[in-house]
């Protein structure tokens, strides 16, 4: 007890006294003055130490050299610098493509369904979870560009009209999977933006020189008249219900790369839906690593953002871990009862063969972890220790993207060309994105606000305390 | 007769053309493993040399290769025959529909599976659902590799493009590519048939590897005639097709060890 309470500090101590615990630990009932939050969010983006430059620093020489010149070089000797080979023709770029696409569930996922459920919780950090969307999805897009062997002519997979009355082959997945990206690149940066409006207004109200223009510019002339919070509720609605069948369908058509194919161990209906939970179990996953991080190096983001945050993601995350494991077991069995003599061998290849230390930490990591440690209501409030858990599941799933695209390949019909898949340029290349969605995101708590203000805002004004009797009692109030 | 193959049901359309018009039939018993055919095909139809890190790689471009198999421990080791694989030339290929911007498209005229280099952007998607692994994917420049160049005056030359069939487009690396049947082969021979006033006789069309066999394991010809040497050696009790459970419609029969 000693142990756990210097461990997790006051929070393991407030949760055991639960009954009598201080309303004001959480943030809709621990009100401030607007004036005051609109400077602390203000200040959060713009004290900036020097380590941020150092960090800042770093980030840019990574993506100079591991994505654009690793890239470059590329594109000039053809892919054969990368590892990819006969049999496993496609490897760690479409790995990278659905890992990053998974990240850009959560801020779908968190955004708008918490946003639809009216969940309160979600209120302080939904624009860190939307630009991991949007940062995301850049990413995604350019892994799949980097797989393509003659990126040059990549414009030939959108449906331009041409002289020659070359059109795009709609029958095919990759197609389908293009279409869905875009549509979802745009829904979701429309998404980011429309919330964004309120708070840009703030702060172009409340800075000079170059900020004063760029947020003039991007508020779009908002003054928070009645008609246009009207418009923008209206606005943000129709998104909010809209993106969420088109997050379903994004990966899930991603999975139909694989799941239409005629491979052993991809052929599978459950693919689908398999996908969704993955991603929103990477998804969600990030989501805690940056709060933690923004809670850690922003300034005042530990009024904003609390235990109670990572309380409700790390409980999302338990329930996605569980439904995933079932998505896993679903999967696993329909295909070993089926019987069929490739897709056996493929399993055992699985589990038994080279690649099986991955495998087997795919389970620790997404099923084990999370299970043993979230379950704990005073371990899953605690920052550090939710951070790590979803940094694990997030190499657990990218594990599991491994195990479905360059380990599943190199067992197929043909025995002859079996073959294991060694990444060479990949690993490069995959720094160069992890690198350049930091730096995207670095640079975007310096230039717009990371905190909702407006929303943190609303709710607070909604929710107030009660005195019934000798108690007092929060009370909610509808506003939307 | 033509398909549209930018209507919905094209599919379809083909699968019922499928009967095919050219067709093979490779007798493993006859086959000895020298891989005559495979150098046949390197030469006929420019396939580059990759070089010995890229091969011990599973980089090889080879559109046939001569499979070999061995069950039990050594010495008690028992070999399968040889086993020539190349490109099915399927009646319902995989390949075909995942391609995004059309560039293994069927050929209605001739009832192969084309490749169309000008067009692939490499998405290796085609590769990837082949169930016979027949593909292959120029990773580099290979026929510029400046290990087969000689320098003379600053300047790199090539003595090997002077090998090159001109018939034949050299491809460039980011671009998939297979077994063409010998298409331009094919349609030498069928130019010279239509000027002289005739048809194709049975046996006129050799493709490289057929030709280059000394076993005689390979027979090409029209499946589409009923008397051809190739359709008489297909009706064989012995004649059996690969992964025909995955209803591919393959155009190439094999025929088992007697």
């Amino acid at each position: 007890m000693t142990l756990a309470s210097r461990l997790f500090g006051r929070t393991a101590r407030a949760e055991t006294h639960d009954d009598e615990h201080d309303p004001r630990q959480h943030l809709m009932l621990d009100p401030k003055p607007r004036g005051e939050m609109n400077r602390m969010v203000m200040e959060s983006m713009l004290t900036t130490s020097w380590k941020f430059w150092v960090v800042f620093g770093i980030l840019s020489v990574l993506v100079a050299v591991c994505f654009f010149y690793a890239w470059g070089y590329m594109i000039a000797e053809g892919l054969g610098v990368a590892g990819v080979n006969r049999p496993a023709y496609w490897g760690i770029f479409l790995v990278n493509t659905v890992f990053w696409i998974g990240i850009s569930h959560a801020g779908t996922f968190i955004s708008a369904i918490l946003r639809v459920f009216k969940t309160e919780y979600r209120r302080p950090f939904t624009r860190a979870a939307e630009l991991m969307t949007t940062f995301g999805l850049v990413q995604a897009g350019a892994s799949i560009f980097m797989h393509l062997g003659r990126v040059w002519l990549a414009y030939w997979l959108f449906p331009i009209p041409n002289v020659r009355q070359l059109w795009p082959n709609f029958h095919s997945p990759l197609m389908w999977d293009l279409l869905a990206i875009t549509t979802y690149v745009l829904g979701s940066t429309m998404y980011l933006f429309l919330p964004l409006i309120p708070d840009l207004a703030m702060a172009r109200d409340r800075s000079t020189g170059w900020r004063k223009t760029f947020f003039k510019v991007l508020a779009l002339g908002f003054r928070g008249t009645e008609g246009e919070w009207t418009h923008l509720r209206t606005a943000m609605n129709i998104f909010a219900f809209a993106i969420i069948p088109v997050m379903f369908s994004v990966h899930t058509i991603v999975s139909w790369d694989f799941a239409m194919a005629m491979r052993p161990g991809w052929s599978s209906t459950v693919f689908g839906p398999y996908f969704v939970v993955g991603a929103l179990h990477s998804g969600m996953g990030a989501v805690a690593l940056v709060l933690f991080i923004m809670r850690g190096t922003m300034k005042h983001m530990t009024y904003f953002i609390r235990a109670e945050h990572f309380q409700a993601i790390g409980k999302l995350m338990l329930i996605i871990s569980m439904v995933w494991a079932y998505f896993f077991f679903n999967d696993y069995l329909v295909q070993w009862y089926g019987g069929d003599k490739w897709t056996d061998l493929l399993l055992h290849w699985h589990e038994s063969g080279p690649m099986g230390w991955m495998w087997l930490s795919m389970l620790i990591l997404n099923v084990a972890v999370p299970w043993a440690i979230l379950w704990n209501k005073a371990w899953r409030s605690t920052p550090w220790l939710l951070a790590i858990v979803g940094l694990l599941i997030n190499i657990g799933m990218w594990f599991e993207r491994y195990m479905i695209i360059p380990v599943t390949l190199s067992i197929n019909r043909m025995p002859f060309t079996w073959r294991l898949y060694f990444p060479r340029i990949e690993i490069l290349l995959t720094i160069g994105t992890f690198s350049m969605f930091l730096l995207f995101y670095m640079l975007a708590s310096r230039l717009i606000p990371l905190i909702p203000v407006w929303e943190v805002q609303e709710g607070q004004m909604a929710h107030t305390l009660r005195k019934v009797g000798r108690t007092t009692v929060p009370s909610v109030s509808e506003m939307e | 007769m033509s398909v549209d193959l930018n209507l919905m049901g094209a599919k379809g359309a083909i699968a019922d053309a499928a009967e095919g018009k050219w067709g093979m039939v490779i007798d493993q018993d006859l086959c000895t493993g020298c891989q005559a055919c495979v150098a046949a095909c390197a030469m006929e139809n420019n396939l580059p040399f990759v070089g010995e890190e890229d091969a011990g790689y599973g980089r090889t471009m080879h559109w046939i290769r001569i499979e070999r198999f061995w069950e039990g421990e050594y010495p008690e080791v028992a070999m399968s025959p040889y086993q020539p694989m190349l490109c099915q030339q399927c009646g319902q290929a995989p390949c075909e529909p995942v391609c995004p911007v059309f560039a293994t498209p069927h050929s209605p005229s001739e009832q192969i599976n084309l490749q169309v280099y000008n067009r692939c952007v490499g998405t290796r998607y085609c590769a990837n659902n082949c169930p016979y692994q027949v593909r292959s994917f120029n990773w580099r420049d290979y026929h510029l590799d400046p290990a087969h160049a000689n320098e003379v005056n600053g300047e790199r030359v090539y003595p090997l493009h002077n090998q090159f069939n001109p018939d034949v487009t050299v491809r460039r690396r980011g671009i998939m590519e297979k077994c063409t049947f010998c298409i331009q082969r094919i349609h030498r021979t069928e130019d010279v048939a239509k000027s002289e006033g005739r048809e194709v006789r049975d046996g006129e069309m050799v493709p490289a590897c057929a030709q280059a066999c000394p076993a005689n394991a390979i027979t090409f010809g029209r499946i589409d005639d009923e008397d051809s040497r190739v359709s008489q050696l297909a009706r064989q009790s012995r004649g059996v097709k690969h992964l025909e459970e995955l209803n591919t419609w393959p155009r190439i029969t094999y025929l088992k060890e007697a």
